[in-house]
Order: structure tokens, then C-alpha cells, then sequence
């Protein structure tokens, strides 16, 4: 029986690996992109363009000007002499923001009035425009606080002390790139089982393997095995590469993201499996992955926080594999969390396995068509 | 035009509507697909921080510690949960219970009284980047607030040097729905374009009956005109009732002109289709051009297009990939067009990058198929 699922798994590996363009669209593309996305998806904002409409000639405005051209999220493109220049600038792009400052700023401030400040920000993406904004509001915090003490010629009655932890210097790469290795390891998995048994389907050697004495079972394995191997292994990689190339700090140890990749991998065969033995043809195999990966993607919290969404979309993320293991790898990648912090992410997972898993394999025989 | 052309176009139109009403799934892909999507993304994302769990700790509430964490039960971004120990609050962030810390130590008010200026402790969970700079500007401003008002209420005058005035332009609810909508369009598109197109002509190779068709006297131009006309028409069925969904059911305004949107829509799902043309050309097999599909369609359009990261913030070398990514053209002229209006200063340039690019795709799935006629 053990020779019946190895020679089967061997036939499973060289229905992915014999073409050489397969084998290529297997393993090169994850790495590729997780170099490219790894440096691409930040939101650490980057010399994002700004022009100034200074009507102020005092030496306030000039610091606080000063404070900006030397922020690294900002870029100073430039000086307006009338507002009239603002609506196109913006318009077209050119600049993401423009600072205007009043006229009677630095008269204002002589006499212990406040000196407005107006901001003009691009909202047309609307994550850029908060991005930049906070910026903004945290570059005339500190410049406001320094100001009030000097003038105060005392402390503040109170001090702040910000501090992070797990990321001191707040760096969203930290964040992302962990959550890279989610991503890519999903879509790995499920590209190399989502379309296996559709494949045979629709070249009708499916319905040979089904008159074999192997159980559906073996066949689960069989079909489950070059999904767990490429999965783990190709994820395994990004690791390396996240560790290694991207220097983020992996506090946690392996053995703690192991066992929970592991399990990740098998709940992604699950569904691969499961779209692959619904459909009859590879095109429906094809639309079955992408209607799974990017709700997945979405949901998972790997672009914008859980918290943020809607109380029902809240609800819908607890079905999403991807949502338990983006958790996990990116607390025992920053935090050092041990497993026994993860037992609510791991056991759902492991049902979405389960589940997925014996109806692929139920899948097997009862879809005729 | 050749005689007989039109002919023979109409009859491979004819051939390939009757394969996608026997397989529904090319109608599922044009019409459930964007339904599904825009759903999940119009309600689902945004990176606005609201009600973010929040340890509170003051060891002994005394007036002015109370007085200072009373701001925070008014703010809508935090949600505080009091806590009785730094250990408990300590716990409770590692748990991911809450996202920060605010402890004031048991002399804050004696302090604050012989004006040594008490420290107030903030820890946060800095692994989410991005919400934890949110959280400490929101605590900044809480904090600051508790300072000019306790100076008002001792008589004097501390007011903020810098009053800052915030327009956002364009969207200044900065509802997230008007930016996403927009940008899930274009990689609804890529998708739609891709996934309708990316099988069609690797199938006929793997069937054998690209060899049938060669034989036939259709040129390789009404075969391709004939594989493209359909799936361009299903194509803009989902694009219409997408644009149907973003302004009745998301009421995303639309201040650019309707006709241009059109054409610029039409134009980059020639790109679409066309890219998954040359996918199934180059590789002739259809789980291969699956397998390219997966993997090269969405991921890209969705990180690579500007469409949830900023493109300018990226190191220049990715901004020079993204130059090849098409749905950053149609991000940044979805976006325009929706929110802003016909600003040719940005239509104009990105139309003229879809356009080559689809000249570029469309004559290289001819060129490829020409030479396996001969």
C-alpha cells in the first residue's frame, strides 16, 4: 500500500516539475516577488512631494519650514507665490501636499496668539493622505512642544516618553515582510494544488486513478504531498530571504513557526484541493483560486489592520486561513511569542484543515459530471 | 480586408460564445468575480485606526492623573481598559490584548504639584507599524490638549505655537471607500482580463485544434480578432456593472467625464486580454498558463500599482518596476477621473503607457502565432 501512495506521489512531482516552464513558474516567481514586494510595500512615507506657499517673511515659519526639508518623509519641490498655484499642482500631482502659511505667523506668535498653519493633502488615496498627514501632525507636535518650553523658559508641566516595543524604530517593513511569507506561501500551495485535479479532469485521467485500487485517501495524500513539500520548502526560502536579506529580527524560534506553517500549508491544500476536485475544468480551477485568494488576501489583515474593518467583516476573517497564520508569523518573528500564545490561532486552522481536507477527498468521487 | 473575412471573424465570434455559455465559468468570472470583490474591499479595508484597545494604568488617582486619563474615554480612537499594574498592562500587550500602554506612577500628582514635570509612561505594540504611529500622534494630541487646558484652569496661557488646519482635498471625509473603489477596479480588471484569456488559445493547442484551425483559410489576424472580440465584450459587461455598483451602491462621486472613463477602461483591458493572449501563446499548455496566471496577475497589480502603496515612497528601482505593471497607469487614472475630473495632465500620459503596452502585447501574440503557421 505505501508503494501504491509513493508511486503516486512520484507521478504527482513530475506532472508539476517535468515541464521545465512549470517548474519555472513554480519556483521563480515567489522569490522574485518577495524581493521586489519586500521592498515595495512600505507605508513609511518617502520624500512624498511637497511645495510650500509661504506668505509669512518672519523667522518662525523659516523653522518650521526647516523641520520639514529635513524629514525623510518629505521632499521640498518647491515655492508657490500665490494660492492660485495650488489647485493645479495638486491636480497634477505633482505635489502630494502644500504647507501654507499665514502672513501673520511669526506676529502672531510675538504676542502669544497661535499661528495657523493650513495643509493642503491630494485625498484621491486616501491611505497616502493619512500617511502623510500624521507626518505632518507629528512634525509640528515636537515642533510645538519645543517652541512652548522655550517660551515657557521651563519644562512642560508634564513629560511624554513614547517607546515601542518589538519595533522601536516603527519600521512597516518589520511588519510587512513577515506577512510576505504568508502570502507567497499561500499562493505557492495553492497553485500547486488547485489545479491538479482539475488538470486530470479535464485530460480524463482522473477517472482512471478513481477505477485503481487506491482509497480516495491515498489519493488525498497523493495529491496533498507536492503541495506541503513546494509549500513548506518554498516558504522556507522566503525565510532565509526575510531573515537573511531583509535583516528582520526573527525573535521567536523556528519551532514555533514551524509546526504552525505546517498546518497552514495543509488547511491551503485543503482548499486547493477542494476547488481543484469541484471543478471539471482548468479554467474553473483557475477562477476557484483567484475567488478564494483575494478575499483571503484581503481579509487577513496583511494590508490593512482587522480591527479597522466592519464588525461583520470581522466575523467573515475568522474563516480565512491566512488571517491565524499572519498572526503568528509576525508575532514570533517580532514579539518572540512561544506557542502557548497561539493556541486560539491554531486549533481554527486546524478545523479549516480538517474540513477542507475529507470534503476534497469526498469531493474525489461524489463530483461526476 | 480580405473577402470572406468578416465571415470568417463572425464565425469564430460564434464558436467561442457558444465555449463560454457551455462553460459558465467565463460568465462567472465577468460578472461574480467584480460583485464578490468590490464587496470585500468597498466595506472591508481601511488603515484608519478607531477604538484601539488601550491599558490605562494609574496607580493613584489622584486630580490631575485622573484629569489626564479622562482624555483618553473621550477620544473615538481609544478604547481604554483600566488596569490596576504596569505587570497586568505589560501582560496584557504581549497577549495583543491591547495595542498600548499609558502608565502614570504613583507620585504623578505630587510631582506635578512641586512642578517637577512627572514623566507619563507610553509603551506600544510598535509590530503594526503604521497603527502604532497613528496611536502615538492621537496620544500626543490628548496630551497636549490636557496641557493647555490645565494652564487655562491655573490662569495662564499656553496655547499651541502652531495651529494646524487640515484640507484634504478631493475626499475630505477621507472615506476610504472613494479611494478603494477606484483602485479594486483595476485589479478587478487585470483579473477579468487574464483569467477570460490566459486558457483560450493555450487550450486549442493542447486540444489539437489550433491545427484544425490553421488549416482553414482564416488569417492569423481574424483569429485573433475572433479569440478578442468576445471576451472584450464580456469584459465590459463586468466593467459596466462594476461602474454601476461604485456610484449606486458605494456612491462614489464621479467628477471626470463618463465617456472618458469608458474609453480608458476599454483601453487597459486590451491590455488585460491581451496580456493573457500572449501568457497562453508563449506556453501552450493550459495549466502552465494557469500556473502564470496565479501567480503574475493579482500580487502585482494589487502591491505594484499604487493602489494601497505609494508608489513615490518606494526605492527608485521598484518605481521602475512598477512602470511595468499596467494597472498602475489605470489606478492613477481611475482615481483622477473618479475623484478629481479630466486633469489631462494625468490622463493623457498614463493612456498613452496602456496604449503601448497594449500595442506591444497584442503584436507579440501575433508575431508569436505567425510564425507557428508557417
Amino acid at each position: 500500500m505505501g508503494h501504491r501512495i509513493l508511486a503516486l506521489i512520484i507521478k504527482e512531482f513530475l506532472a508539476l516539475f517535468r515541464d521545465k516552464k512549470s517548474r519555472m513558474a513554480v519556483i521563480v516567481p515567489p522569490i522574485l516577488q518577495l524581493l521586489i514586494f519586500g521592498y515595495a510595500a512600505t507605508f513609511d512615507l518617502e520624500n512624498a512631494a511637497l511645495a510650500v506657499f509661504n506668505e509669512d517673511p518672519g523667522a518662525v515659519s523659516r523653522a518650521l519650514i526647516g523641520r520639514f526639508e529635513g524629514s525623510v518623509g518629505f521632499k521640498l519641490v518647491g515655492y508657490l507665490q500665490s494660492d492660485t498655484e495650488i489647485g493645479p499642482l495638486i491636480d497634477r500631482q505633482d505635489a502630494l501636499l502644500v504647507l501654507h502659511i499665514d502672513r501673520q505667523c511669526s506676529a502672531h506668535l510675538a504676542v502669544g496668539e497661535s499661528c495657523p498653519v493650513q495643509v493642503i493633502i491630494d485625498g484621491r488615496n486616501s491611505n497616502t493622505a493619512m500617511l502623510a498627514l500624521n507626518y505632518v501632525r507629528s512634525i509640528i507636535s515636537d515642533f510645538n512642544q519645543e517652541w512652548a518650553e522655550q517660551s515657557l523658559g521651563a519644562k512642560l508641566p508634564a513629560q511624554l516618553n513614547i517607546r515601542a516595543w518589538f519595533n522601536p524604530n516603527l519600521e512597516s517593513r518589520w511588519f510587512i515582510v513577515p506577512g510576505i511569507i504568508a502570502l507567497l506561501a499561500m499562493i505557492v500551495t495553492l497553485v500547486v494544488t488547485a489545479l491538479s485535479v482539475a488538470r486530470e479532469r479535464e485530460a480524463g485521467t482522473f477517472d482512471q486513478l478513481l477505477v485503481t485500487p487506491l482509497h480516495p485517501w491515498e489519493i488525498l495524500i497523493g495529491k496533498a504531498m507536492p503541495g506541503l513539500i513546494v509549500g513548506v520548502g518554498e516558504a522556507s526560502l522566503i525565510i532565509l530571504v526575510t531573515v537573511f536579506w531583509f535583516r528582520i529580527p526573527l525573535v521567536g524560534s523556528l519551532a514555533t513557526l514551524y509546526p504552525a506553517l505546517i498546518i497552514y500549508v495543509l488547511s491551503i491544500i485543503g482548499v486547493g484541493l477542494m476547488i481543484s476536485s469541484f471543478s471539471t475544468t482548468l479554467q474553473q480551477a483557475l477562477l476557484g483560486a483567484f475567488l478564494f485568494i483575494v478575499p483571503a488576501v484581503i481579509l487577513s489583515g496583511f494590508s490593512t489592520p482587522i480591527a479597522n474593518m466592519p464588525k461583520f467583516m470581522q466575523m467573515l476573517t475568522y474563516l480565512d486561513p491566512m488571517r491565524y497564520f499572519l498572526t503568528i508569523v509576525r508575532r514570533v518573528f517580532l514579539e518572540g511569542a512561544g506557542l502557548e500564545y497561539f493556541w486560539y490561532d491554531l486549533w481554527p486552522m486546524t478545523i479549516i484543515a480538517v474540513v477542507t481536507l475529507s470534503m476534497a477527498t469526498w469531493l474525489f468521487r461524489h463530483r461526476m459530471y | 480586408m480580405k473577402p470572406g473575412s468578416l465571415l470568417r471573424i463572425t464565425g469564430m465570434i460564434r464558436k467561442e460564445c457558444l465555449q463560454v455559455i457551455r462553460d459558465p465559468s467565463s460568465i462567472a468570472i465577468a460578472f461574480f468575480l467584480p460583485l464578490l470583490l468590490l464587496l470585500i474591499f468597498g466595506y472591508g479595508v481601511s488603515l484608519d485606526a478607531k477604538n484601539v484597545p488601550i491599558a490605562l494604568v494609574v496607580e493613584q488617582p489622584g486630580a490631575q492623573a485622573l484629569s489626564f486619563s479622562g482624555g483618553f474615554y473621550q477620544s473615538p480612537y481609544f478604547a481604554p481598559v483600566p488596569m490596576l499594574s504596569i505587570q497586568e498592562a505589560e501582560t496584557a500587550l504581549r497577549q495583543s490584548k491591547v495595542d498600548g500602554i499609558v502608565w502614570l506612577r504613583a507620585n504623578f500628582d505630587r510631582e506635578y504639584l512641586n512642578k517637577e514635570s512627572p514623566p507619563i509612561s507610553v509603551i506600544v505594540n510598535g509590530v503594526d507599524a503604521n497603527t502604532a504611529r497613528l496611536v502615538e500622534g492621537y496620544v500626543q494630541g490628548i496630551w497636549f490638549g490636557w496641557l493647555e487646558q490645565e494652564a487655562e484652569r491655573a490662569g495662564k496661557k499656553l496655547r499651541s505655537p502652531i495651529q494646524l488646519e487640515q484640507r484634504i482635498w478631493f475626499n475630505p471625509q477621507v472615506r476610504s471607500t472613494l479611494f478603494l473603489v477606484p483602485g479594486v477596479l483595476a485589479v478587478i480588471m487585470t483579473l477579468i482580463g487574464a483569467l477570460l484569456t490566459a486558457l483560450v488559445i493555450a487550450r486549442e493547442w493542447e486540444r489539437g485544434t489550433m491545427e484544425a484551425l490553421l488549416v482553414t483559410r482564416i488569417s492569423v489576424i481574424e483569429l485573433l480578432l475572433g479569440k478578442l472580440i468576445p471576451y472584450f465584450i464580456l469584459g465590459m459587461g463586468g466593467l459596466s456593472l462594476s461602474l454601476f455598483m461604485a456610484k449606486f451602491l458605494f456612491h462614489v462621486p464621479l467628477r471626470g467625464s463618463f465617456w472618458l472613463l469608458l474609453a480608458t477602461s476599454a483601453l487597459f483591458l486590451l491590455v488585460a486580454l491581451g496580456m493573457g493572449l500572449f501568457i497562453s501563446t508563449i506556453v501552450r499548455s493550459q495549466f502552465v498558463a494557469a500556473l502564470v496566471a496565479l501567480v503574475s496577475t493579482f500580487l502585482p497589480a494589487f502591491i505594484l500599482s499604487g493602489f494601497i502603496f505609494d508608489i513615490q515612497s518606494m526605492p527608485l528601482v521598484i518605481q521602475g518596476v512598477t512602470h511595468l505593471i499596467a494597472a498602475r497607469y489605470y489606478v492613477s487614472i481611475l482615481q483622477t477621473l473618479f475623484l478629481v475630473g479630466d486633469v489631462w495632465g494625468v490622463i493623457l500620459p498614463n493612456s498613452a503607457a496602456l496604449l503601448a503596452m497594449a500595442v506591444i502585447f497584442l503584436g507579440l501574440v501575433y508575431r508569436k502565432t505567425r510564425k507557428n503557421l508557417e
